[in-house]
This record gives C-alpha cells, structure tokens and sequence, in this order.
C-alpha cells in the first residue's frame, strides 16, 4: 500500500512536471522560464504556432462572433509557469520526504538536488537545452531573503549572542582566509602548471576563492538537525555560516571591483579602500538592520488593532530591510540576519500569541519552500551544456583546497579561541566544525552572476561551483551523520522545561554577578547585567509594548507555559480515556474535567485569574496529598483519586464551564469575517446579554406560570402523555413539566424564527420532532437524553460524552448557578434558543 | 618573582589555604589584593558593611543573601582564609585531578556547588527549603512584575515539581536532583594558566553539557 501511494504521488509528480514542461515548450526560444520574470515577458513575444489557433481568441483581430470562452495563454503564463514550478518542487520535496530510510541516510538538500538530476534530464530528454535555469536576480531578490530571515528570526537568541565573538571570528577571519588561500593556492598551481592553459590571473582566482568560501547555512542546518549535535556547536556553525554569507558577498564585491580595476591599476590605495570598504559593507549592513530591527519593534507595539496582518509588517519590513541594504551597497544578507535577529525578542513580547505562532509557521512555509526550489534548481541547472568546461586539474584542486584550508582555518582559529575561552571547543567539535563546511546556493548564486566579459573563464568556475555544491552536499552531507556518530560528538541533551531549573538559573546569574563584584572584577557576567539593566530600563520601554513589559519575565513566562501545558494534556487525557473514564465515575470526572476547563481558562484570562487564584494553585500531574493553603486537592490526572470537593468551588467551576461552552458553541457557528478568525473575542458580553435574558425570560415565565399558563399546561397535559407514551418516555410528573413548556416555547419560537434549525440541527431533528408531537420521530434513542438535548448544541462535539452527566442531579449545578430558579430545564430552554437570535 | 613570594608570605598558612583551594599563588595574591581593598579599615577581617559598601551588590536582588554566605552563623566577621574557601566554590570542577579515596572532596567539587547555592535559599539552616523561603528568593527576583498571588502559585508549583516526598520543603536531596537533569547552570570560578586574572565566568550551555559528564 505504501508502495503505492508513492508510486502514485511520483506519477502526479510527473504528470505535473511534464506540464509545466509542455507549456515552456510552448515557447520554445525562451531561454529562461521558471522563475525568470524578466526574459519571460519578452519571451512571450515568440509563439510558437502550437498555440496560434488558440491565442488568436484574444489577440486584436476582430472577432466575427462572440466568443464563449477564450484561451489565454499568454495571459498567465508567466505566473502559471512560476506557480507550476513551485508546485513541482514541493512535489519533490514530498516525494523525497516519502521514505524516512532514505532520508535517514542521505540529507534532504542532498536527495532534492537528486531530484533535480531527475527533473533536469527529463527538461533535456524533451528539449535537448537547458530551458530552465535559476537566475542570480531571482535568487537573491526573491528566494534568499526568506532564509535568511527565517533562519535569523528562529536564531537561538541568547546563544547566538553568548557566542557572538567566537562566530564572528570565524564568520570574518575564517571566510578572509578560505577566499584568500583558495584563491592563492589555486593561482600557484596554475603557474605551475597544473591546469594547462587558462585565462585566469590573480585577481580572478581571488574571486574565484571568495564566491567559493560561503557556506551554505540551509544545507549545513539540514544536516546538523538531523544529527541533534550540541548547542555550542550548532550555533557555531549555524551562526557562522548565515554571517559568513553576507561576508563572502561583501568579499565578493570587492574582489569583483578589484577585477573591473584591473591589475594595474592596483596600488596600496585601492587595496586600502578595499579593506575600508570590506568593514564599511559589512558593519554597515549590520547596523541597518538593528535600526529595521527597532522599528519593527516600535511598530509592533501599536499595531493590536490590525492583528491581522501583524505578522505581515515583519517580513515586508525584513524583506525592506534587505532590499534597502542593496540599495545602499550594504550587505545585504547581514542587514535581514540582524534585523532578525534583534528584533525577534520584542515582536514576540509585542505581539498577540497567535501573530507569533502565523509568523513563524509563514517564514518557515517560505523558507522552506524557496530552500526546496533552490536545491532542485540546483540539481536542474547540471543539464546546462555551457557550463561544463571540463577542467580536470582545476576541478580536483578546487575541491582538495576548499576542504583543506576550511579544516586548517577553523583549527586554527578555534585554537586561538580556546585560549581565551572557558570551555574549550574540543577536537572532535573542531572536525565537524571543518566538515561542516557545505558549499551551496549562494556560492551557486554568486558564481552564476560573474561577468562573462570580465572573467573569460566564468563558464568553468561556474562548473566547478556546480560540482564542489554537488560534492560537499552530496557526499559530506551523507557521511556528516555517520561521522558525527563515529567520533561521539557531543549531542544536544533534551531537558525538560521546569520552573526549578528556570529559578536557580535565574539565582546562579545573580550569585555570578555578587561573586564578580566581590572578586572586582568586569567579567562577563558584569557585561550580561549591565546589558539586562539597560534593556530593562531604556531598550524595553522604547520597543515593548507596556502589557508585554510585565509579562516578560521568564520565571514567570516558564510558569504559564506550564500550566497551559498541563491543561492541555489534562483535556487531551481526559478526551482519550474516552466516554468510559467519565461515565464510571462521572460526577468526580465531569467536575473535574470542568474545574480544568476553569483552569484553563484562568491562565488564559489574567482577570479570571485574579480572583480564581486558588485554582491555579495546584496544576500539576503530580497529585498533591497535602492541602495547602486551599481546602481544594489539587487537579490530577487520575480521577479516581479526587476528594469531594466544596460545593462553592464547583458552582464556580461549573459557571466557567458554561462560559466556555457557550464561547465553544458560538465559534462553531459558520461565520466569515475578513479580519478575524475568531468570532467572539469577548465571551463576557455575551454572558451577559445571556443571563439577562435568561433573567428577564425567566421572569416572563414565572408570571406566565401563575396566571395564565397553569391552565394551558393543564390542558396540554393529557395530550403530552398520550403521545409520548408509546414512545416510551417515562410520563412522570417531573419530566411532563419541562415537556410542556419546551412545546410551549417551541411553537412560539420555531415559528418565529427559522433560523434556529439551521443552528440546532440535533434539537431539529429530535425537539421539534416532540414538540409538534410527531409520533414517527425516532424519539427512541434519544428519548432519555431529553432534558439534556436542549442544551447539548452548547456542547463541542468533542465532549459530546458529557452529555448523560447531565440526566445526574449534580448536572441541575451549572444553571443553580445562573438562577435560582426551580425552574431549571425551562429557563434554560428558552434563554438558549434565544441565545441564538441574538 | 621575588615580590610575589613575598607577599605569599605575608599570608599565613598560604599552603594549606593552597592546597584546599586549588588556587595558584596568583589567584591567591590576587585575591589578598582585594580582599585588603575591600578591608577599608584594615582590620584584617570583613565585615557586612564591607560587602554592603560595593555598589554593584546593593543593586543584586538577592545580595544580602550572597553577603550573608559568606558569614557563618553566629560570626560578624570573615577572615582572608574563609574569604578564599567560599570563592573556591566558584572553581571549575578539576577534571585531570587524580582521584585519592581518602582525600577530603575538594570545595569546588559539584555537590558542594550545589550546597552553597542551596543554602542561599535555605536561610533558616534547616536543611529544607520552605515555601516562605522559595517565596522570599521568588519576590527578591521578580520583584514588582508579578502579583502576589501568581508569586504565590509559582512558588508552589517550584515546590511540586521538586518534592519527591511531598512534605511541602524542598530537601536538599531533592535540590540536588531538581538540578541534575534540567536546564542548569553551573558556576565556575575559572582561572585561566598563566593569567592573573580571575575570571568568573557564566557557562551557560556549555556547562550543563560538561556537566552531563561529570555526572
């Protein structure tokens, strides 16, 4: 069956695939499709005559009859073609990630640029030309930012920052070295002639060894996640290669301007210039984006009204911030990282939970997926027929250098960090460090914007980048995993979230700083404090909204998490255990699993909290036997275990219940609404228009009761028994008198307002069924649930196995609550189907 | 090298103070150097107001608690020995020390780390951590930010995930375990060789890793 459905997802693959195919084919003079916006519109001016008869619908010509449908092409075929390809990279992706033993062995980037292998020599079985290709603009403006910021935004913060100086290090030195070393070595056996003949000098192997120094953060992350290798580590290189990519862009450009200048025109001036230049690029980019960073901070602060599209400002202003650093020949790639970086503490203070959570899941749904393009695109490019100038010496030495002097530059330096640092970054780490050191995309992405004018043997160098991608990805990224396994590299450890461990990390900061202070001296602990006093008393209160200012406390961030946590596993436990937990020992189980409900909400709603406080006392999985300052045991997961409980405490509870039933009941209400997603915000409103109804109704029914109505029940009583019985209801007293009213409230309501079936399709198909005392309704099986069918549409479908609790005395509890009432089941009633008029 | 003897000699008992502390005669000098700058008054020993008087503690929220380490029950005063012992806490866990089964376990070894930073909540000394004493640390660090009652609730649930034996204390058997397996960290007093600097240093993830080792 597996089988099966990858074959068939591999068919629709390529069913897809031979379309987008197909419809390039269609032009065929177009050199790039896919995702080349720019030749795309000029390609459209070539059509090919496949399609004449069709585009003739729509050109200028006059029409000799009114067409009924028209086919227009030309209209979305560049959009058509793009969405196409997207598709069928996604498809890729899904049809890679079908086999978790193949994706255990080889990387995912690895088996994507296989597809792309696939995918190309299919394009070239069908054209005989490259016709797709991903093109450098393309790249850079539009599937790398989204990375970029991805990967910044979803950075480990204080990691990132803890280790700052050892990335920069490397990101900077290290990549200065790689591009010069590379660049040199290659140039010196070139003279000495391992090469043949080439038209390469100096400074063009320079460039050369820059555009190859960026290593790939995507594939390198891809691969160390797999691996779960340790914090330290991982934010070495993950750190290091996302900087080390605005640097090698940086380097890049100035190597590229040196190449423009000439060799001749070099002197100590330029080369001055070029340094100045280097650190101007870089930091400068740097510092756009810490300013993009702060405002989008401000900007989060006042945007509660638009929590819509919250999530949007974030990226259009990183993706800003990217574009603005371009304009302004800044580093690009280093103005998002920061902007992201910085900025991710206060949005997600400032923002609303739910912005938080759309904006991570959309940068992850865009990098993701643009990462997805750019490895089949990868692969797919390895069909061009241009590119493979094959240069056997020059092949080879690229590919010994880069490993080389990447191993020799990160022992290096990390030799020289180990002096100073207090843990050691140990050998092994080293290794994988050097290992790590995947080329991709952007070292792609590069090499494919050299001037060919400038640089005679661009074809080559683009080559060689093709092939020293495909090596590094390929080949190191499938044997990264068994070598991190083979030298017992240390592995992250999983730690569980404890508010312990939270306060005595939070203590042993606060001893550090005293012992420093003891000890006179600015360690770093005196830099973290002085930092945290800073951001506490300035930088907060610029870029925090003020609510978002009291709740930043981790201690206190630690604690509510938890507690939502535990709510939910309590809820989920409760609903798994099914019908059966509850039915055996329901009334503990239904107040239970209601006063959890209150917890809930509790922590959810910081003014219930207030004066529900005793509630949020005792969450916890761990049974507590003591009773602490409250008379209530605490909630636990097994049900069996509770005590009575005060009666107070489970009106309460109860009340809450019903709060959030009704909120519950509302929300499944189909409605639209263009800028929100949840329809009652305010659940307290409505309870309110709720009990005043119900109040009002409830007074309405009393009068009824003792004048007028007495003498129409009277009268509706005999029939009432009459027709129920043969249903087999029980004619009890007790139960006619709800009977008659319902019926009562029935023909007055469902008369008036027809809506209500639309609302209640379970009462419409049972109440009404025994209000117009219709014999033939199945009234059988529902029959005993009568009392509780009125109010079961309040209920979510998945607590549908509260439902019977509600036939238990302790059921009448909830509404005990709202009215005083004797008169339960009526007021009830009624309120409800009123309820839904509102 | 000859002024660095002779102010190890000043010192008495410097070997003994040595050879407990694991500190090279650099630190120790070093350390002397603050210790007489902290001692304003010269008296040769240190007195609460001597700690109150740096301006960085005043500001630490628990630093009367840290002060007050430093002072054994019923003493005003420190003097240069005990001054040195409690910083050796701070001191990485020697890993290459060789193990001698009779030897006293060095002050900075993992469980006496984890004694001096249970004591700074156990401030009634005995051997428990009460809900009261949690409560006071929890006010000291999170201050205003917080109500009483969500202080009240974190306390509790602080104290629930710890107590394994549901007596409402934290013991330290408890303490030791709550830090064993969670997120935590470990303070170092780290020297580096050959630097006369005393470098205390924060490890934060690093640590927790090492210390998986340790274990």
């Amino acid at each position: 069956m597996a089988f099966l459905q990858q074959f068939a997802l591999l068919l629709a693959l390529l069913i897809i695939f031979s379309t987008s195919c197909k419809t390039a084919m269609l032009e065929v003079d177009s050199a790039e499709v896919g995702l080349n916006y720019s030749l795309k519109s000029s390609a459209t001016e070539n059509i090919s005559t496949s399609t004449n008869d069709s585009t003739g619908g729509h050109g200028s010509s006059t029409i000799t009859t009114l067409p009924i449908v028209i086919w227009k092409w030309h209209h979305v075929e560049t959009p058509y073609l793009v969405a196409l390809w997207i598709l069928t990279c996604w498809l890729c992706k899904l049809v890679a990630e079908l086999n978790h033993n193949i994706t255990s062995v080889i990387p995912e980037s690895g088996l994507l640029i296989m597809m792309g292998f696939i995918l190309g020599g299919i394009v070239w079985g069908a054209d005989k030309a490259q016709t797709f290709k991903l093109i450098p603009v393309n790249f850079f403006y539009y599937l790398l930012p989204q990375i970029v910021l991805d990967a910044s935004y979803c950075m480990p913060n204080k990691l990132f920052f803890s280790n700052l100086g050892a990335i920069l290090v490397h990101a900077v030195i290290g990549t200065c070295w790689n591009a010069g070393t590379v660049g040199i070595a290659l140039w010196g056996c070139y003279e000495g002639g391992a090469m043949g003949n080439l038209n390469i000098g100096l400074l063009q192997f320079l460039l050369f060894g820059a555009l190859m120094s960026a290593v790939d953060p995507v594939a390198v992350i891809a691969v160390f996640e797999e691996v779960h290798v340790n914090e330290v580590l991982y934010i070495l290189v993950f750190g290091e290669s996302l900087l080390n990519d605005g640097v090698t862009v940086v380097l890049y450009n100035v190597f590229d301007a040196f190449v423009s200048l000439g060799g001749p025109k070099i002197n100590a001036a330029e080369i001055i210039k070029g340094i100045i230049s280097f650190f101007v690029v870089s930091f400068g980019g740097s510092f756009l984006g810490v300013v993009f960073a702060v405002l989008i901070s401000m900007l989060t602060r006042v945007t509660k009204n638009v929590q819509v599209i919250e999530a949007g400002f974030i990226i259009v202003l990183g993706y800003l911030s990217y574009l603005t650093a371009e304009m302004l020949s800044l580093s690009a790639i280093l103005s998002i990282t920061f902007c992201g970086v910085c900025c991710q503490k206060y949005i997600t203070a400032n923002m609303d939970e739910k912005s938080v959570t759309t904006l991570r899941y959309v940068l992850k749904v865009m990098a993701n997926g643009s990462e997805t393009m750019i490895f089949v695109f990868l692969g797919l490019s390895a069909i061009d027929q241009n590119i493979w100038v094959w240069n056997t010496g020059f092949i080879l030495l690229t590919i010994l250098f880069i490993v080389i002097f990447r191993f020799m530059g990160v022992f290096f330096l990390n030799w020289l960090l180990n002096q100073s640092r207090l843990i050691p970054i140990d050998l092994t780490d080293q290794f994988v460090m050097g290992y790590g050191g995947l080329r991709g995309a952007v070292a792609y992405g590069l090499a494919a914007s050299l001037d060919e004018k400038k640089i005679p043997e661009k074809n080559l160098m683009l080559g060689t980048t093709l092939i020293v991608v495909y090596f590094t990805v390929i080949l190191q990224g499938i044997t990264m995993k068994p070598l991190v396994q083979w030298l017992k590299v240390k592995k992250a450890t999983q730690s569980d979230l404890t508010l312990n461990g939270k306060m005595n990390n939070r203590v042993f900061e606060h001893v550090l700083t005293a012992m420093e202070d003891i000890c006179g001296r600015m360690g770093d602990n005196w830099w973290t404090r002085h930092w945290n006093y800073f951001e506490d008393k300035y930088v907060c209160w610029l870029l925090m909204t003020s609510d978002a200012r009291k709740h930043k406390d981790p201690i206190f961030g630690v604690f509510h998490k938890l507690n939502l946590e535990d709510a939910k596993k309590y809820v989920n436990e409760g609903e798994s255990k099914g019908s059966l937990a509850f039915i055996r020992n329901y009334d503990n189980a239904s107040v239970d699993f209601k006063k959890q409900l209150a917890l809930e909400y509790a922590d959810i709603m910081p003014d219930i909290m207030n004066d529900m406080s005793e509630y949020d006392f005792g969450i916890d999985n761990v049974p507590v036997t003591s009773v602490m300052k409250n008379p209530l045991p605490s909630v636990s997961l097994n049900v069996h275990e509770l005590d009575r409980k005060s009666m107070l405490n489970d009106l309460s509870a109860h009340h809450l219940l019903d709060q959030h039933l009704y909120k519950s009941r509302r929300d499944n209400r189909p409605t639209y609404s263009r800028s929100h997603y949840n329809t009652s915000e305010n659940p307290d409103e409505m309870q309110e228009i709720f009990q005043r109804t119900m109040r009002s109704r409830l007074e309405s029914f009393k009068s009824a009761k003792m004048g007028v109505n007495p003498a129409k029940k009277l009268s509706k009583h005999p029939k009432k028994d009459s027709t129920h019985k043969p249903n087999g209801k029980p004619a009890d007293p007790h139960r006619t008198h709800p009977y008659g009213d319902e019926d009562f409230e029935f023909s007055a309501d469902s008369a008036s307002s027809s809506e209500i079936a639309g609302h209640f399709p379970r009462r419409n198909t049972n109440a009404p069924g025994a209000g117009v005392d219709n014999p033939t309704a199945n009234n059988m099986a529902v029959a005993p649930s009568q009392t509780a069918q009125g109010r079961l549409p309040w209920t979510p479908t998945n607590l549908r196995h509260l439902a019977p609790l509600r036939m238990s005395t302790r059921s009448t509890d909830s509404f005990a609550m709202a009215d005083a009432s004797v008169d339960d089941e009526a007021p009830e009633e009624k309120s409800g189907s009123h309820h839904t008029r509102l | 090298m000859g002024s660095t003897n002779s102010t190890l000699l000043k010192i008495p008992n410097v070997e003994v103070l040595m050879q407990e502390t694991g500190f090279s005669p650099a630190h120790i000098i070093r350390l002397h150097d603050r210790f007489k700058a902290l001692d304003k008054e010269g008296r040769g020993h240190l007195c609460p107001h001597d700690f109150g008087a740096i301006k960085e503690l005043a500001m630490n929220p628990i630093g009367d608690r840290i002060i007050g380490a430093f002072f054994s029950p019923g003493k005003e005063t420190v003097d240069f020995h005990t001054f040195v012992k409690i910083l050796a806490h701070f001191r990485p866990v020697d890993k290459d020390r060789p193990k001698e089964p009779n030897s006293p376990e060095p002050i900075n070894s993992r469980s006496n780390k984890l004694k001096f930073a249970f004591q700074l909540y156990d401030q009634d000394k005995d051997g428990k951590i009460s809900r009261d004493e949690l409560l006071q640390v929890l006010r000291a660090m999170l201050g205003m930010q917080v109500t009483d009652e969500q202080l009240e609730s974190i306390a509790d649930r602080t104290i629930q995930e710890a107590d394994l034996d549901r007596d409402d204390t934290i013991s330290f058997e408890e303490f030791r375990k709550a830090c064993k397996h969670k997120r935590f960290t470990m303070f170092r007093f780290c020297i580096r060789p050959g630097e006369r600097k005393l470098m205390l240093t924060l490890c934060h993830w690093s640590s927790e890793l090492q210390d998986q080792h340790e274990l």
